[in-house]
């Protein structure tokens, strides 16, 4: 976080309205930097590259991450329930013809508790509004270029349900444990804009 | 209705930027405002619906000029003045 733009306009309205809010009550003096602390600390990609790691090793985890995915990131300790209310989570697993992209073509709902804060990308109108159009072309600017053949499905979240890709295993990877393939797992290959 | 928001499948906007190790936060004052954000939700001065409700409905040649954060900001000084928390004038600090 840089303070380069601590005094802009935008800046100085932000403060103001926090100290009006303290000064009414609306507020707890401190609230805010206790606040800005606790999301610092929550979700990130690694939380999504460990669960993906425990599909690629256990068949049986694999399963069941398919078939409830709040119930099996639960396993490992995560949960979608970090907003006021869990989210729905779904997990779509790629294949040799098949792969999977998430996209919130209203707005930004993603699985931060997994992934972290989003990426300014995923937010922009720019990925919302091509990617449902066409997103052979969108995935080809990521560098992602797949066969002519592989289905893509794009799945749009919303409040209240939220999504995760499984990526395939790379190849040459049977020697890896867990947290080795965990390393190779990336935020983008979670979304789908990456294969890994 | 659709509103500006609804960006699936519209046409006209330009290629993908990818900005490389990208911070959670560009400037101190947006991880302020999803703090004061969280802060309001949990206080129930407004719920999330009505959050987005109050961004979707941010005028489209606006919305589109914004930042991300800036939306968010926008939307709860519109929701804070319309629950009565503060007058508009209050908020703007005039």
């Amino acid at each position: 976080m840089s303070g380069e733009h601590a005094s802009s306009p935008v800046a100085a309205q932000v403060r103001h309205v926090e100290a009006l809010l303290e000064e009414r009550g609306w507020l707890a003096p401190g609230e805010v930097d206790e606040r800005i602390d606790a999301f610092a600390a929550g979700g990130s990609p690694a939380h999504g590259a460990a669960i993906v790691a425990r599909a690629w090793t256990d068949p049986g985890y694999r399963e069941r991450l398919l078939a409830d995915g709040n119930a099996a990131i639960a396993e490992l300790g995560y949960s979608m329930g970090g907003a006021l209310q869990e989210q729905k989570l779904t997990v779509m697993a790629n294949g040799p013809d098949e792969h999977h992209v998430v996209v919130c073509t209203l707005c930004s709902c993603y699985p931060i508790a997994l992934l972290g804060p989003s990426p300014g990308w995923y937010k922009s109108e720019a990925y919302r509004s091509r990617v449902v159009r066409d997103p052979r072309g969108v995935l080809r600017e990521f560098g992602v270029e797949l066969p002519a053949t592989t289905r893509i499905t794009v799945w749009d979240a919303s409040a209240e349900s939220r999504y995760l890709v499984l990526p395939r295993r790379p190849d040459g990877t049977d020697g890896l444990g867990e947290e080795e393939l965990a390393g190779l797992v990336t935020r983008k290959g979670l979304i789908g804009t990456a294969l890994v | 209705m659709s509103r500006i928001n609804d960006v699936g499948g519209m046409v006209g906007f330009p290629a993908i930027v990818e900005e490389p190790d990208e911070p959670a936060f560009h400037a101190d004052w947006e991880a302020h405002v999803v703090a004061l954000n969280g802060a309001m939700l949990r206080r129930g001065v407004y719920n999330l619906d009505e959050f987005r409700d109050a961004i979707e409905r941010i005028p489209p040649e606006e919305y589109l000029a914004a930042s991300y954060y800036e939306k968010w900001f926008r939307a709860i000084t519109t929701l804070l003045a319309e629950k009565g928390i503060a007058t508009p004038e209050e908020l703007a600090g005039a």
